[in-house]
């Protein structure tokens, strides 16, 4: 079983259609990416698929580990295995990184039947996490992404996704903002949380971070369709000769 | 059209006046007198919702049911105290208790006080201390208010705390209010007087409780209080003023908390309303005398029916004062809120600073908040500003949260708490700070019922 079936899958926000019908499969121990001219619906796909409530879904089904997606609440998404890293992490005065987080892991033990972790233990745990992404540990004592800088807010995203051990990830422009040496540390981090059993989807406009992150597949997603599925060489294939010629192909299919 | 609520106390009053008057303080009776001439005189009433200053809040319809007064000053129930456990205990080992309207202090607070420090009955005081009571009672609250009028009328005793020349007082004194043991409807006039003379340095905490028994029908019996709390400082004087509100839908609260400020005095007050019914806080700020430092903060947590509404007045009377507000509210389900403030500054008052800021969330459709910052300036040379802001809970917070496994009610639960941070980071004093978090937090994560800790535990 592949561990993300998307079909025909078509979403809007306001009664505009943005996505017209995507197909997406997605085997576990996989790196996908998708990317796509500006206004392709990359942002819209990763929104609908984590259950951003501003998206309607009008038609098609997406499935994670057999388990209907689009029927979960954003949280029991997360709590099936699905992780989405925010192109603009939210900034949320007042609540601690650590009261954040704290609460994260002990609503997925909940919901998997278990006790909330043990104070000690969980402190344990976001030490080795954030070493990861060689997070500053004073971070965590202030309030979630308020103040942080680009890169640590991008870092703090892999760092979450490392502590809540998705299935799936899904890294929504997560170079955006970012400098050479962030750009290091975070593909770093999303290298080492690489497992068999998991799977990464990497949205990008370039292809300066599949340099860091190697995608065994490349997808390229135009006018709310997947328009082109190929490997790797086609991030270099774009990189060199930009989207045009897609578009031409595309829109020259569409007619 | 409700008819005039006061004239059922001040038939009381003709009927009682003996009562009333026997054994209280000549400083109350003779109060007693005008405020009965006032309430009786032609046009006066309680305020009805919808006049100037009352959006939500109706004073008329809060004081309307047939209340008794205890005029036999019956001592209560005497396992009341000892049946509710406060939800902000051990924050000082000088606690002292007032069921209904009458004042018993705890075990070390009557054993022994420091030195200079008076924390005793209105009635003992005006033995012990007559000149103070001769000197400051009722001559900071505004008579012509009629709730005021009305607890000057009725009101038999109080509690004062006085606290000599030069004393600081390290621990806080804690009070604890509590409404309870009738099954009938009861008005409880309550009356804090406070003195601190120059250099005196004290914290008070007030936590106001109801433990609502069942009436005949098995409903909560209806229950209210009309307080007055006469806060006058000193030269110097540092006073703290902590003020929390843990009722119940019954019970229905008017207080008036008017403090007159001496040059260099600083007072920090605040006051949250965490569950009640309809509740009105007066607050009423004097800076009489140069350099005076006045703080207020105050939050509201309403859900369900409940009114919630803070009016706040702070006169600059001195030059070189500063004030500063902050008053937050998160108002739920079909909850009606209010805040109004005006910052008044006087001729002659130059170089005064003065700040008021309101920030609200309706967290849902059916919630209302009215809000009305204002400012008079007669006095040229000032800094002042003030600002009001009402929104609702940040939807792309909430969806960051949800994203992460947290459920959306323990997001919103937790958005609601971060809102009232600042405020809760304002209380100076530690474990109430800490308390008041758990409050907080447990008051947006239980609307149906009141927190374990602090659920009354009255006995059948």
């Amino acid at each position: 079983m592949s561990l993300l079936e998307v079909r025909n899958l078509h979403a809007g926000i306001d009664g505009k259609e943005i996505l017209k019908g995507i197909d997406l499969t997605v085997e576990p121990g996989t790196v996908h990416a998708i990317m796509g001219p500006n206004g392709s619906g990359k942002s819209t796909l990763s929104g609908v698929l984590a259950g951003d409530p501003r998206f309607n879904v009008t038609a098609g089904t997406a499935t994670l580990d057999g388990k209907d997606l689009l029927a979960l609440s954003p949280e029991d998404r997360s709590h099936e295995g699905l992780f989405l890293s925010f192109q603009y992490p939210v900034e949320i005065p007042g609540v601690s990184m650590t009261n954040f987080m704290r609460a994260a892991v002990n609503a997925k033990r909940e919901y998997l039947g278990e006790k909330p972790m043990p104070a000690a233990e969980f402190l344990k745990l976001m030490r080795q996490k954030r070493a990861i992404v060689e997070l500053d540990s004073k971070l965590a004592s202030r309030s979630v992404n308020e103040g942080f800088s680009g890169g640590e807010k991008k870092r703090n995203e892999i760092f979450q996704m490392a502590v809540l051990e998705p299935k799936l990830s899904i890294l929504d422009e997560t170079d955006s903002g970012l400098d050479i040496d962030a750009l290091r540390i975070v593909a770093n981090g999303v290298n080492a949380l690489r497992t068999p059993q998991n799977a990464t989807i990497v949205i990008t406009h370039y292809q300066r971070l599949l340099d860091y992150i190697k995608p065994d597949v490349v997808h390229i997603l135009y006018n709310g369709r997947i328009v082109y599925t190929g490997g790797p060489e086609l991030a270099l294939e774009l990189e060199e000769k930009g989207y045009d010629w897609i578009k031409q192909q595309a829109d020259a299919a569409q007619k | 059209m409700q008819s005039n609520s006061l004239k059922q106390y001040t038939d009381l009053y003709e009927q009682h006046g003996h009562d009333l008057r026997e054994g209280s303080p000549e400083a109350m009776n003779r109060l007693r007198r005008h405020a009965h001439e006032f309430l009786t005189g032609a046009g006066t009433s309680l305020p009805r919702r919808g006049q100037d200053g009352y959006a939500h809040t109706d004073l008329n319809a809060m004081f309307a049911p047939d209340y008794g007064v205890n005029i036999g000053r019956l001592a209560f129930r005497a396992d009341l105290p000892s049946a509710f456990r406060c939800g902000v205990p051990n924050v000082s080992s000088l606690m002292g208790v007032v069921a209904n309207d009458i004042f018993g202090p705890g075990e070390a607070m009557a054993k022994r006080l420091p030195e200079g420090v008076t924390v005793t009955t209105l009635r003992r005081a005006a033995l012990t201390m007559p000149e103070v009571l001769e000197q400051y009672y009722g001559t900071v609250a505004p008579a012509d208010n009629p709730a005021v009028a009305l607890n000057n009328m009725l009101a038999q005793d109080g509690v004062l705390v006085h606290i000599a020349r030069g004393v600081r007082l390290p621990q806080p004194v804690q009070l604890i209010e509590i409404l309870g043991g009738v099954t009938s409807p009861l008005l409880a006039l309550r009356r804090l007087l406070v003195v601190l003379e120059a250099g005196a340095e004290c914290r008070l905490l007030v936590c106001d409780h109801s433990a609502p028994a069942d009436d005949v029908d098995g409903h909560p019996v209806r229950m209210a209080s009309d307080t007055v709390v006469e806060i006058d400082l000193g030269p110097g004087a540092h006073f703290e003023y902590y003020d929390m509100q843990e009722s119940a839908a019954a019970t229905d609260r008017y207080a008036c908390i008017a403090v007159r400020q001496s040059a260099d005095s600083s007072f920090r007050s605040n006051i949250t309303t965490l569950r009640c019914g309809q509740t009105r806080n007066d607050i009423i700020v004097s800076l009489d005398g140069e350099g005076a430092d006045c703080r207020l903060s105050g939050m509201a947590t309403a859900g369900g029916m409940q009114v919630v509404d803070n009016s706040t007045l702070v006169v600059h009377n001195a030059p070189h004062c500063h004030s500063d507000q902050l008053f937050k509210y998160v108002a739920d389900d079909e909850a009606r809120c209010a805040f109004e403030g005006l910052i008044k500054v006087q001729p002659g008052a130059h170089h005064t600073e003065a700040y008021q800021n309101n920030r609200n969330i309706l967290a849902s459709k059916g919630a209302r908040m009215h809000t009305r910052p204002q400012l008079e300036i007669y006095c040229d040379d000032v800094k002042a500003n003030h600002g009001a802001a009402t929104g609702q809970l940040d939807e792309e917070a909430l969806f960051y949260m949800r994203t992460r496994g947290i459920p959306v009610d323990e997001a919103r639960t937790m958005l609601m708490q971060a809102f009232m941070v600042d405020v809760i980071d304002s209380i100076t004093l530690l474990p109430l700070r800490e308390r008041m978090r758990q409050l907080v937090s447990r008051r947006f994560g239980s609307p149906g019922d009141m927190c374990a800790a602090c659920s009354p535990e009255v006995e059948p």
